[in-house]
């Protein structure tokens, strides 16, 4: 008897959901599988909150006129979005909802390293995410999301260091959870399971994480020198005291543009997974796809200056931060590469998870292309602070990052509560999430090559065909987002109860009954092969 | 990993506190004369030393295995990234030689 079959046998005893009722045993829980859904339930309210400072904008920009805001609230609107999204869903997102919940599990283990720590990480996170969310009722920010001096420092008029504060604390929610998966990934492996066996979604986390703890700091001290020139007048941004304002630029992207790789590197992790269940195969190449997780977190590090091609940084640096930019698209590119080659030939079947994974492929490319082209200096200056920026940047985090969530969530969701959504309403979902996202950010490539500028509630009107374009799609892309929030919810009471491995799914997390025990595996399994092995499940198939 | 458990006497914790002290003094006496340039290299030197001091002993780095060293060498090795490419752009920018000069 296998140690699977053996965890099938008792299948009556209480999982992590039915372990404890009441909201005490909520809020004090150490489980990682409770914490995660607190995550997901405070990431999924301030996802909603950033969509509707989108909805905002969309509709503000549906005509050139300022008709609906005055200039200083759409400032607001357009920096709020960002905060939202950046520091409170694409950051967290991934790592804290699947990573909690699965990272655990995929490597053999009862719990995270540290338990506690990883509540106090929710706790931290949320205590932030009010604190920003108080400075919205307050007033809000307008300085956009990056903050920039001497926006926030000499000129700034609104709630800057309150809003600034509850990023600040927010970013010790990432280095907290950061500690905790390296820790848990080096020491709880199970026996067995090597470096070279891990699932790529535990060396993705496991490259996110070394992001978190080496990047997070230096948002952390760039918040703080902004408030301590606001606050005590010490010249460090304003050039009348003798700083400068380019260095908030280098400080604040040393950690922004590594940021960009902890939204889009556990997608890519969630991408291996999926893409390798539902091609019935190993993943093409799959040291170098691990490794190249690694390369990313590294050389991400590295370009930052790709920021400040047109704000005053010397022609060297610019030349140097162009070099590596594109560099740091080689990793990328390997794994798209090497997620295509594994559908060569494969097995393919269109479930949702799987729809999502297509459209992560073909988004990402683009987005990721484009970054070249944002990269190459000269290019730059044209194109610099216009919609091409905006479109690049939402292919990258939503055509990449939200479509890897919404593909991991589908993929994990039987397994995290043991029914299964609507497959057809999924479907349907996914089809209109991509349509509508495409037309929502395609229009806004072709407004930036124009030259319409971002941030501006007023435009051309040569410009007002795409715009509403731009609006329509956004509106689609709205419902198709709120179609899963339905039917997931409704999966939670009335969805068709499935077995443990309702995917035929290789890896340690579909070996236990789904829901999952409150603490995971009654035996810690014995790992004796290579994470993926569909070609020997195929074989026992036929 | 024989040294996990490793126990630092207390007298050791206060001597560095005592160190530490002494050391926040030295920058403050530093900062009350005028050595030119050489003001910020002391200050400088005399936080490093500080952050060794805490990093060795409060955190216990000293008495841990390899890959604890490794880590903290990442943290330092990351901090010269964030100067070193900081300077590719403060030590090669041309002169302003007003506008449209
Ligand atoms: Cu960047």
């Amino acid at each position: 008897m296998t140690a699977a079959s053996k965890q099938h046998a008792s299948t009556k005893e209480s999982n992590y959901l039915t372990a404890g009722y009441g909201v005490r045993s909520w809020l004090l829980t150490v489980d990682h599988k409770r914490i995660a859904l607190l995550y997901l339930i405070s990431l999924t309210t301030f996802f909603s909150v950033g969509g509707l400072f989108a909805v905002l904008i969309r509709l503000e920009l549906l005509t050139p006129q300022g008709d609906l805001f005055q200039s200083e609230t759409y400032n607001k609107l357009f920096t709020m979005h960002g905060i939202f999204m950046v520091f409170f869903f694409l950051v967290p997102s991934i790592p804290a909802v699947l990573g909690n919940f699965f990272l655990p599990l995929m490597i053999g283990a009862r719990d995270v390293a540290f338990p506690k720590l990883n509540l106090l990480s929710w706790y931290v996170y949320a205590a932030g995410g009010l604190v920003t969310l108080f400075a919205m009722f307050a007033g809000g920010v307008d300085t956009g999301w990056t903050f920039y001096a001497p926006y926030s420092s000499t000129y700034a008029n609104s709630h800057v260091i309150l809003a600034a504060l509850g990023i600040f604390i927010t970013g010790f929610s990432s280095i907290l959870t950061g500690v905790n998966f390296i820790a848990t990934t080096h020491r709880m492996r199970a026996p067995g399971l090597t470096w070279m066996r891990l699932p790529l979604f535990v060396w993705a986390n496991y490259a996110t994480s070394l992001i978190m703890v080496l990047g997070t700091p230096v948002i952390a001290v760039t918040i703080l020198l902004v408030a301590i020139e606001r606050l005590l007048h010490v010249g460090i941004f304003d050039p009348a005291l003798g700083g400068d304002p380019i260095l908030f630029q280098h400080l604040f992207w040393f950690y922004s543009h590594p940021a960009v790789y902890i939204m889009i590197l556990p997608g890519m992790g969630v991408m291996s997974e999926i893409v390798a269940c539902f091609t019935r195969k190993r993943i093409f190449g799959y040291k170098i796809v691990a490794m190249s997780s690694l390369a990313i977190a590294i050389l991400g590090f590295l370009v930052w200056g790709h920021h400040m091609f047109v704000s005053g940084q010397s022609m060297y640096a610019g030349f140097v931060f162009s070099l590596l930019s594109m560099l740091v698209a080689v990793p990328s590119a390997i794994k798209v590469f090497n997620w295509t080659a594994t559908m060569y030939r494969g097995s393919i079947t269109f479930a949702t998870p799987m729809l999502y994974a297509l459209g992560f492929i073909g988004l990402f490319t683009i987005g990721g292309l484009t970054g070249i082209f944002l990269a190459a200096m000269a290019l730059d200056i044209h194109v610099h602070d216009t919609y091409f920026v905006v479109a690049h940047f939402h292919y990258v985090m939503v055509g990449g990052m939200v479509m890897a969530y919404l593909g991991g969530l589908h993929f994990y969701w039987p397994k995290m509560f043991g029914r299964m959504y609507h497959e057809g309403l999924a479907k349907v979902a996914a089809v209109m999430i991509f349509i509508g996202f495409n037309l929502t950010f395609f229009p806004q490539f072709l407004l930036g090559y124009l030259g319409m500028p971002r941030r501006y509630h007023v435009y051309d009107e040569d410009f007002q065909v795409l715009n509403v374009l731009s609006t329509a799609g956004a509106s689609v892309l709205g419902l198709g987002f709120a179609l899963p929030i339905c039917y997931l919810i409704f999966s939670l009471k009335f969805g068709k109860k499935v077995g443990d491995n309702p995917w035929d799914a290789a890896g340690l997390e579909w070996t236990i009954s789904s829901p999952p025990y409150e603490h995971n595996f009654h035996e810690i399994p014995e790992v004796t092969e290579e994470a993926y092995d569909y070609g020997k499940r195929e074989a026992a198939r036929v | 990993m024989s040294t996990e458990h490793h126990v630092t006497p207390l007298r050791v914790y206060f001597t560095v506190f005592a160190l530490l002290l002494g050391l926040t003094f030295l920058t403050w006496w530093v900062a009350t004369i005028d050595l030119g340039a050489w003001n910020t290299t002391i200050a400088i030197s005399v936080a490093m030393t500080k952050v060794m001091l805490v990093v060795l002993w409060f955190m216990h780095v000293k008495y841990s295995n390899k890959l604890i060293w490794f880590f903290a060498a990442a943290g330092v090795y990351w901090l010269v990234l964030l100067f070193g490419f900081v300077m590719t752009d403060y030590l090669t920018r041309l002169p302003v030689t007003g506008w449209g000069g």
